[in-house]
């Protein structure tokens, strides 16, 4: 018996999912209220930065987290008063869970007191990335 | 040392597999499916670079593109390939035993899959695999 309708309905859904998934990956998040936990260069394995840190979690089947690897750390070079740390999210289940991590790669963005100012989900744009951070004051 | 491959070939074996997976939904076709399985069995435990579909691009495709190469890790693409097996096993068994419901929807899940892949570069590990460890370590 054939029948296209199951067909049509897939390709329907998912091209709207995926346009939405694309347009959404990247964008900064801001949380309504800074209230998380308060994340240490102890927590995180690095020196937080005296304005902002942003800190990647990545794991291995993901491979935009490499790009966003590299585009961060290019970035952080040219901002002294804003730290990269990066995390490996299959090691660091505790704190994924802890931090509500859903997916590879996210971003966080804390302030100078290591608290959460909000996140991205999927490689962001250099342009999105200058305007987290110039949502951290 | 983990392996890396052309990034352009998983893409290309998602776009054929978009193909073979609506013909199976449309015919319910046990056999495509099950040919599909074969596919992504071989992607999943010896590796994506070895299907059929990375062979015709390899030979057929490759050598038209004119794009730079860019290399990518193995390994998210071959657990894409793991979790598409673990649809089309579902659609198989699903199809043998007569429920015809459960076959449209695992064929219809693989085939999302597969064609977000190809369409839209969307990486399934990236967003299954975390979740999957979570729900796994789960106390």
């Amino acid at each position: 018996m054939k029948t296209f309708v199951p067909l049509v309905i897939v390709l329907i859904v998912a091209t709207g999912f995926g346009i939405w998934f694309q347009r959404t990956r990247g964008e900064f998040r801001k949380k309504k209220t800074v209230n998380g936990p308060t994340l240490t260069a102890a927590i995180v394995g690095t020196e937080l930065g005296s304005r902002a840190t942003m800190v990647q979690f990545s794991s291995a089947f993901c491979t935009p987290c490499r790009a966003t690897k590299a585009l961060l750390q290019d970035m952080v070079k040219t901002m002294p008063d804003v730290r990269y740390a990066h995390i490996d999210a299959e090691s660091h289940l505790e704190l994924v869970r802890e931090l509500n991590v859903l997916s590879t790669p996210t971003t966080l963005f804390l302030n100078a007191a290591g608290v959460e100012v909000g996140r991205a989900m999927g490689t962001p744009k250099r342009a999105q990335v200058h305007a987290a951070l110039a949502a951290i004051s | 040392m983990t392996v890396s491959i052309d990034a352009r070939g998983p893409r290309w074996s998602a776009a054929i597999t978009t193909v073979v997976l609506a013909t199976a939904l449309v015919t319910s076709n046990v056999w495509i499916i099950a040919f599909q399985a074969i596919v992504f069995a071989i992607g999943a435990l010896r590796g994506p670079q070895f299907t059929p579909y990375a062979l015709i691009f390899k030979s057929l495709i490759k050598p038209r593109l004119k794009s730079p190469v860019t290399f990518e890790d193995v390994r998210p693409p071959q657990f894409a390939q793991a979790v598409g097996l673990g649809f089309a096993l579902v659609a198989v068994i699903a199809s043998v035993t007569g429920a015809g419901g459960v076959f449209t929807v695992a064929v219809a899940f693989a085939l999302a899959a597969a064609f977000l892949n190809a369409a839209f570069n969307f990486c399934l590990g990236c967003q299954m695999y975390l979740l999957i460890l979570r729900a796994r370590t789960a106390k």
